[in-house]
């Protein structure tokens, strides 16, 4: 597989790597994918009482582009509110990272990540 | 001296090409479905040679299919496309053997139309019209003849058989390299070529498809060739058969021009030879084949003699030498098999020169001489 | 020491030094560069005779009758001609074939074709180390059943299957019984003469010749008859028509008789080399080592780092020129279907590696992977999600994924 720089870049100095308390009421939480299908991404979001994403985390099972999108993922979201990160698209990601069609399916689930980790921290915010 | 006059049954080598190949024997080695670095630059050879290729026929890089040979194009282009919906097949009277046999093969299932040709060797119209009536699935009609060189007017037939939706195939193993061959004008759909032919490796051809029709592989296993054609790439091969398509392309009209002076020569030389006559000479012939018939003297007895003084010449295609039957194409044009057996064919390359011809001549005479006079004591 | 280092020897092999000599006298126009069917001059002749040469090279090295060769343009070719001949040749005795999952795709994708064409296969299901169990294969056998098709060294995990006793029983069943020995020939030693083995498939590209090139073994006693798949001019007695490729063909010869002078002392060497590649890769956490440990070829260990996925860590390895499965397969994203039947879970099944070690394999290329792959296991389960669940004890196989 030919990757672009960018998702070299990425895959080799992967940002903001690591954990967030899941139980901080700030900290939404969300894991998508499976081991089955090769990839399991889990993203963390930080909120401030302003709801901007202030920190955010990752952990990424998966090929060199999921660790890409959710490396790349962790500073979009970062500075943004709730809504405007949940305006993020797959494409987004893909056009950024110039990803092979054949792994389009890692952007979608970064998409697929920040939404499940703004859904985790609504929930507890109900 | 040593004179080599059978191009149609194989040529050298061209020395770029060797040039181009022997990287891909030694470091440059890896499997091209490989992921890594150097997978991808074996990839990568293939693709370039697979872009020369569509450009000696003028067509599109993911037209053009390897495969181990023009006969494995040859087989796949006919029993990839004849289905069971059509169940015929038309092939004209002078085709190569992987073209007859693989139609001698299909006979017990399908109807095999065979098309005749005139006494020059050519199908004509009418032969055509009446073989498009049976509605075939596919005509296969070769673009020029290896034993020959007569040219079908392929255009014109191809015409005919889209008019009536017939996919229609030419081998063009002989053609390429020595004529020009344009896939899109002359309107086929699937055309077999061979990199042997036109100063590349043996054991690499390629089949050219017309994407819109459908193909069933014939070697499964793995998907290779967009999952026409299965087996790891023949790296070195493809990227040998791309260079010397690129040089047949660059070069065409110097080798034309060349082979055509060398032929004339020769062929006028012949003319002085009592009893000696060319076949089809009127005809459109490719610029380096001449099949001449001595009356009364066998093409394998001359040859044998021939190759003692070492000019290497055939009496006919290489393919069916090893059993002394009189050739189909001769009889196809209503040769009589006596005659059949009379002939000779030399084939010219873009490397011979007028000395060989003259060599060739002198060799010739000689032993005609030899030949008739123990013939007629 | 050159970068990337190749352990990749299973997917394809550089051509010997002297195997290339001997080709590139066949190239050149000083050289010999007839054709092999010219019956009218020298050319055609020399040709001829090198393709004679070659012929009993390669039935020198499986002890058979240089008259059962029959070249072919490489292994699919002839694992395709000999499923399909035989197939197409015995269709009124019976049209019923056994195989096995982990057979190489040039096999599994005959048997497809044979199946839409009305044939009926079945696909054995290995035991959990890859062998077959004979029994099982006994049980399989019908009164229909015309051809048994078994691979004898798996590309994947290289593990050598029991092609002697699996004969045994075919004959004694008068079934065709047809190996595929891409990955066997030159590294575990063949005798037709005494394994009851009816055809075997052979690739030059495999053991140090060119690609492009290969053959099919035909016993003559018994004689097996085969229905030709490619049609024309009638070479190799009709079996296999086309020019033939003089210059791969003597590569092929080359290749095999190097490898019968120097496969028992080679195949020490590299199973040194691989044997302390194995126990220091042994020694790190949640590894697993794929297919059976005695039946299996020296070269190939086939490795799970578990909680890592595959091209990641190809990715991370990119100085080891490895794979993570079959070169055929590499391109799609599925896991490997030969670890699946293996029994393998998705995530080990996802995480496997294969290591090919071969003739140019040196000890400080080995040294050189031991050093660089713990620090990248390190690096990429530091990434992982499922390393961190595993260490927190979660137990993975009972978390609800999300799938998509």
């Amino acid at each position: 597989m030919a990757y672009s720089e960018k998702v070299l870049d990425h895959y080799e100095n992967p940002r903001n790597v690591g954990v967030l308390d899941k139980n901080d009421d700030s900290v939404g939480t969300g894991m998508v994918g499976a081991p089955a299908c090769g990839d399991v991404m889990r993203l963390q979001i930080k909120v401030n009482d302003d709801g901007v994403i202030e920190e955010a985390r990752f952990k990424t099972y998966g090929c060199g582009s999921a660790i890409a999108s959710s490396s790349l993922l962790t500073e979009m979201v970062k500075g943004k509110t709730l809504d405007e990160a949940g305006t993020i698209k797959n494409s987004d990601i893909a056009e950024e990272l110039a990803l092979p069609p054949v792994k389009v399916h890692c952007s979608v689930l970064a998409e697929d990540a920040v939404k499940a980790a703004i859904d985790d921290y609504k929930s507890k915010h109900k | 001296m040593s004179v080599y006059l059978d191009h149609n049954a194989t040529t050298p080598l061209d020395e770029r090409v060797i040039a181009a190949m022997i990287p891909y024997l030694k470091e440059c080695y890896a499997n091209p479905s490989s992921i890594y670095r150097e997978g991808r630059l074996a990839r990568t050879a293939v693709d370039s040679a697979r872009e020369q290729v569509a450009d000696l026929v003028n067509v599109q890089p993911s037209q053009v299919i390897f495969t181990s040979g023009g006969t494995e194009a040859n087989n796949l282009a006919i029993k990839g496309t004849v289905s069971d919906a059509s169940r015929r097949l038309a092939v004209s009277a002078v085709e190569h053997d992987s073209v007859m046999q693989v139609a001698d093969s299909l006979g017990s299932h399908w109807g095999v139309d065979v098309i005749p040709v005139n006494e020059s060797g050519r199908v004509t119209e009418k032969a055509i019209d009446d073989a498009l009536q049976e509605k075939p699935g596919l005509l296969s009609v070769m673009m020029a003849n290896n034993e020959t060189g007569v040219i079908q007017d392929i255009a014109a037939i191809a015409d005919k058989a889209q008019k009536l939706d017939v996919a229609i195939h030419t081998d063009a193993v002989q053609a390429a390299g020595k004529i020009k061959v344009d896939f899109q004008a002359l309107n086929v759909n699937l055309m077999t070529l061979s990199a042997h032919k036109l100063y590349g490796p043996k054991g690499v051809g390629a089949l050219i498809i017309d994407k819109s029709l459908q193909l069933s592989p014939l070697i499964h296993g793995g998907g290779h060739e967009m999952g026409y054609r299965s087996g790891t790439e023949n790296v070195a091969g493809i990227v040998g058969f791309g260079m010397a398509a690129a040089l047949a392309e660059s070069e065409l009209e110097k080798r034309q021009a060349h082979l055509m002076a060398l032929r004339d020569y020769l062929e006028s030389h012949l003319a002085a030879i009592q009893g000696v006559s060319v076949i089809a000479q009127d005809a459109p012939r490719l610029p380096n084949t001449t099949m001449i018939v001595v009356p009364g003297i066998e093409g394998e007895t001359l040859l044998m003699q021939m190759d003692k003084e070492n000019v290497a010449v055939s009496s006919g295609s290489a393919c069916h030498s090893q059993n002394h039957q009189e050739s189909h194409v001769l009889l196809a044009m209503g040769v009589s098999p006596e005659v059949a057996r009379c002939t000779l064919r030399i084939s010219l390359g873009k490397d011979n020169s007028l000395s060989d011809i003259d060599y060739f001549v002198f060799v010739l005479e000689k032993n005609l001489n030899q030949l008739i006079s123990s013939t007629w004591p | 020491m050159k970068l990337p280092i190749y352990f990749d020897y299973a997917a394809t092999t550089p051509v010997d030094p002297r195997v290339a000599t001997k080709m590139m006298e066949c190239l050149t126009t000083t050289g010999n560069f007839g054709n092999p069917a010219s019956r009218s001059h020298e050319f055609g002749w020399h040709a001829e005779k090198a393709v004679e040469v070659a012929r009993k090279q390669v039935a020198e090295l499986i002890n058979a009758d240089p008259k059962e060769i029959v070249w072919t343009s490489g292994a699919t070719e002839s694992d395709n001609l000999a499923i399909k001949g035989v197939a197409h040749f015995y269709k009124k005795k019976g049209r019923h074939i056994i195989t096995c999952k982990t057979e190489h795709k040039a096999v599994l994708d005959s048997c497809r074709q044979l199946e839409r064409e009305g044939y009926e296969v079945t696909y054995l299901t290995p035991e959990a180390n890859g062998l077959i169990d004979l029994k099982k294969l006994e049980a399989e056998i019908r009164d229909d059943t015309v051809l048994i098709s078994i691979m004898h060294v798996n590309n994947e995990t290289g593990v050598i299957q029991d092609i002697s006793a699996i004969g045994e029983m075919a004959r004694a069943k008068k079934i065709v019984f047809h190996v595929d020995a891409a990955q066997s020939a030159g590294k575990v030693a063949i005798d037709l003469a005494s394994m009851k083995v009816d055809l075997m498939s052979f690739s030059a590209h495999k053991i140090y010749g060119p690609k492009g090139c290969g053959a099919l073994y035909v016993r003559r006693k018994p004689r097996v008859r085969l229905e030709a798949q490619m049609h024309g001019g009638g070479h190799e007695r009709g079996m296999r028509s086309g020019t033939l490729a003089v210059h791969q063909i003597v590569g092929m010869g080359e290749a095999f008789r190097i490898a019968r002078e120097e496969m028992v002392e080679e195949n020490q060497r590299i199973q040194q080399l691989r044997n302390r590649l194995e126990q220091s890769l042994m020694q790190l956490e949640e590894v697993y080592i794929n297919g059976d440990l005695e039946h299996r070829v020296a070269g190939i260990l086939n490795i799970s780092f578990n909680f890592i996925e595959g091209e990641s860590l190809l990715m991370a390895l990119k100085d080891l020129a490895v794979s993570s499965g079959s070169a055929c397969t590499s391109a799609s994203l599925e896991p490997s279907y030969v670890l699946r039947a293996l029994g393998r879970s998705d995530e080990l099944a996802h995480s496997s590696i294969r290591f090919a070690l071969g003739r140019f394999t040196t000890a400080e290329e080995v040294e050189h992977a031991i050093h660089l792959i713990p620090d990248k296991i390190e690096k990429l389960r530091e990434l992982s999600p499922l390393w961190e669940m595993y260490q927190d004890g979660v137990d993975l196989s009972k978390v609800q994924w999300a799938a998509h």
